[in-house]
């Protein structure tokens, strides 16, 4: 995994040298691009032709990576609002760095941007830590906070004579378009920043997002790792103030790493796996936005991240909504099928295997069902070859169908009732349960049990033919053939 | 042209009465203390239930709830809205429990995803279909309690009125009406929803209850203060209340008085710097919290930093008997 994700991340790097090295610098604006139909659009666009085009996708791919690397920490450490109040406390930050050097240099808005919104984080720390205020509503207030003052600074830019044209708006809801090769390069470099880092102290980043108090225990600095991650996000922040926006790169950061979190437990894969996304949000993002001339690209990605999100949370194989449904759909299923074969099989055991065939009403009564409700179990039975019917023709004003197992319905019967009657026996035995305390427990293991553990029980129990309540267990010999010795 | 120009005390006191005309100023910051007031009342419900990004969540994802209203009806309602925004609420209130609920992602990432998106949808309507719906990001992002006023008014008794303040007025009187009227359920629901649930009061009725007024308000606060200054209008009155004072109806009446000090500081502040009213408004709140936070003579950093000194002095000369 982990030289798989060096792989990648020299990949990244490599295909970015070149691309600015190769484009040319003066990139046509995206929204002066007055093609119309839509497959004109889609081919120019995956053409890479347009500089203005590249450095976009270049740039929402490398912001995916780094916002889904690092977002994955947050997510599971439940700093997830962390992001959203970062992101926010930025905006003084940026004026305050628009304002040092009065043009829109990308460093100055970056130094400036990180230390407010270190400051912010710092500044919820403070209010947890110092009085009773909780730390959703520091956050509140940090955010709201900062926000304000970066508002009220933006306002009075604005009226400066050179404010007006400083397109400081564009920061809010993001311009993938609007990237330069300056914006670029710090993408590319907090991203390659951000990978090795975690490369790097990956072990160190995964105890302390699960485990602080071991991580301080074992001797790691736990608080120097927080304050690390906090840097990094910040940084992350910062770089996707231009293709995202303030208001929205807290999605960038928990949506795409919320999605790993859906389809894996393991967190290198969770890495990876939020890293795509992000870089697939990323670039559906800007083709949308390109699309629509001059749209802001933040709501679009946004909007993409949120549709794989909304698709892991339906369809995810392990966690998704839908699946999970139906496997729980599966397993009542099962266990009824499994429920009806073993009363068939009590049945049959009352008449000492000597009758074949078991009526409906028979079944009824020994599941405590009207006919309706017996005959409906017992389709069930046939639609899985558990059992045949057939017409009893000795009475006919008592006319009933009969049930006869075949050899598969009948494993199945002797599995169950096995697996029930070995438990019994072993609670019984094993963890001196009386037995007649027993029956309940046994009805919800027996549908669990799989084969090797029956086969360890028996040879504890040494191969017992008797259950505590003095019925016979059927033995492996009567899951091989067909039919139980009478 | 100077960014902060200088500050004299006496202008800054008077300006915004003199040189504007006190008429919109008035209004400004009555406007003001209502929106503050009616946000700073059910705030105080949030920030005691741990809620208080929920109401940041549901500020932000009321925009789709409008847009979506506004688009279809080509109107602008003020009963649509509120229906839109109703709605938009309570799918937020419910997505947020959903995905919580259903899957293992935990509850602070289910409220941060939600949010984001249903804003990313109101935002992408907004700018497609600029023409149709009549509301701008400016006004989502700054608030624009500084210039709606004077479009359209009713004369009351003499004097005319804006029509968004007497809509606000309105809001804030059901919302107190309500607030008061299930005081004792809000309260014991947010303190202790075992006993709440004992006593025969349903919690849950009282939670989505409280969702819904808080939507509400956020709707009628929206163009004043936008979506995002909004929380701050929640959570600040409440938080800085709170350091003074332990007892839940001192501080809700703390918290009014707060709100009308945010609203008249932030217009002096705003006419002094020249900049957006409703930030200047949460700026205020912002530095009257730091200096509750400060000088508070129950929880304040002075006391603390006072009692450890003392701490240290005694251990460093123990005192013997």
């Amino acid at each position: 995994m982990i030289k798989r994700s060096r792989l990648c991340a020299s990949l990244a790097l490599g295909i970015t040298s070149f691309l600015v090295l190769t484009g040319e610098i003066h990139a046509a604006k995206i929204s002066e691009i007055s093609d119309s139909h839509l497959i004109e659009q889609f081919v120019r666009f995956f053409s890479f032709k347009d500089p203005s085009v590249r450095y976009a996708v270049l740039g929402s791919l490398l912001l995916g990576t780094c916002c889904g690397l690092l977002g994955s920490f947050i997510v599971v450490r439940k700093l997830a609002l962390m992001g959203d109040t970062l992101s926010h406390a930025v905006l003084p930050g940026v004026a305050l760095g628009f304002l040092w050097t009065m043009t829109k240099d990308p460093w100055a808005i970056f130094i400036g941007a990180t230390i407010a919104g270190l400051l912010g984080t710092v500044v919820v720390h403070w209010i947890h830590t110092t009085t009773h205020i909780k730390e959703d509503s520091a956050m509140g207030l940090v955010l709201s906070g900062f926000y304000a003052i970066g508002i009220c600074l933006f306002t009075m830019i604005q009226r400066l004579p050179t404010g007006n044209k400083a397109g400081l708006d564009k920061f809010m809801f993001g311009q993938a378009a609007a990237l330069g090769s300056d914006d670029l390069w710090m993408i590319a470099i907090v991203t390659a920043a951000a990978g090795f880092l975690i490369l790097l102290l990956y072990k160190e980043f995964l105890v302390t997002s699960f485990d602080s108090q071991f991580a301080s225990a074992i001797g790691l600095p736990a608080n120097f790792i927080h304050y690390l991650l906090m840097l990094l996000l910040a940084f992350s922040v910062v770089i996707g103030l231009q293709a995202v926006g303030i208001v929205l790169i807290s999605a960038m950061l928990i949506t795409p790493a919320a999605t790993a979190f859906l389809l894996t437990d393991r967190m290198h894969r969770m890495l990876l796996y939020a890293s795509l996304f992000g870089m697939c949000s990323g670039l559906l993002g800007s083709f949308f936005s390109y699309l629509g001339n001059s749209l802001p690209t933040g709501p679009f990605m946004i909007i993409s991240a949120s549709m794989l999100f909304t698709l892991a949370l339906l369809f995810g194989n392990r966690y998704g909504i839908i699946p999970r449904k139906l496997r729980h759909l599966n397993r009542t299923h099962r266990i009824q099928i499994e429920n009806t074969l073993k009363a068939i099989y009590r049945i049959r055991e009352k008449s000492h295997f000597k009758e074949e065939a078991v009526s409906i009403q028979q079944f009824g009564e020994q599941r405590n069902l009207p006919i309706i409700e017996a005959e409906k179990e017992v389709k069930r039975l046939i639609k899985e070859r558990y059992v045949t019917l057939s017409k009893s023709n000795l009475d006919e004003f008592n006319q009933s169908q009969l049930i006869y197992l075949t050899p598969s319905g009948w494993k199945t019967a002797c599995r169950i009732v096995r697996n029930h009657r070995l438990w019994e026996l072993y609670l019984t035995e094993s963890a001196q349960y009386e037995p007649d305390h027993v029956h309940d427990d046994a009805e919800e293991i027996e549908h669990i049990l799989g084969e090797a553990t029956v086969r360890e029980l028996e040879r504890r129990l040494d191969f017992p033919t008797v259950d505590p309540h003095g019925k016979l267990i059927p033995s492996i010999i009567d899951l091989g053939d067909g039919h139980k010795a009478n | 042209m100077e960014l902060i120009p200088t500050f004299d005390f006496k202008s800054f006191l008077t300006a915004p009465w003199i040189d504007g005309g006190w008429e919109s100023s008035i209004w400004i910051v009555i406007m003001g203390i209502l929106v503050n007031t009616a946000c700073g009342l059910v705030g105080n419900f949030l920030v005691l239930r741990k809620m208080a990004l929920v109401g940041d969540a549901i500020s932000h994802s009321l925009l789709p709830g409008i847009a979506i209203v506004f688009l279809l009806s080509n109107s602008r309602s003020t009963g649509l809205m509120v229906a839109g925004a109703l709605a938009a609420g309570l799918v937020t209130v419910w997505l947020i429990e959903f995905i919580h609920k259903k899957t293992r992602v935990k509850e602070d990432a289910a409220l941060g995803v939600t949010f984001t998106t249903l804003f990313a949808i109101g935002v992408i309507l907004i700018s497609v279909f600029a023409d149709h719906v009549d509301l701008d990001l400016e006004c989502v992002l700054y608030g624009e309690i500084g210039f709606i006023y004077f479009d359209d008014s009713l004369p009351l008794i003499g004097i005319e009125v804006p029509w968004p303040v007497l809509q606000m007025a309105g809001a804030l009187l059901l919302v107190t009406a309500l607030l008061l009227l299930f005081y004792k359920e809000l309260l014991v629901t947010s303190f202790d929803s075992g006993l709440a649930t004992s006593l025969g009061i349903p919690v849950s009725w009282a939670h989505y209850g409280l969702m819904m007024v808080l939507s509400l308000v956020i709707v009628f606060s929206f163009e004043s203060v936008g979506a995002i200054l909004v929380i701050a209008m929640l959570i600040m009155p409440s938080v800085t209340s709170a350091l003074l004072s332990e007892r839940l109806p001192n501080i809700l009446r703390l918290s009014v008085v707060f709100a009308a000090l945010y609203s008249i500081g932030g217009l002096h502040l705003a006419t002094w710097l020249d900049c957006s009213p409703a930030g200047a408004m949460v700026v205020c709140g912002f530095l009257l919290f730091c200096l509750v936070w400060l000088v508070s003579p129950r929880r304040g950093l002075i006391l603390l930093w006072v009692k450890k000194l003392k701490a240290r002095g005694q251990l460093e000369s123990p005192s013997l008997p």
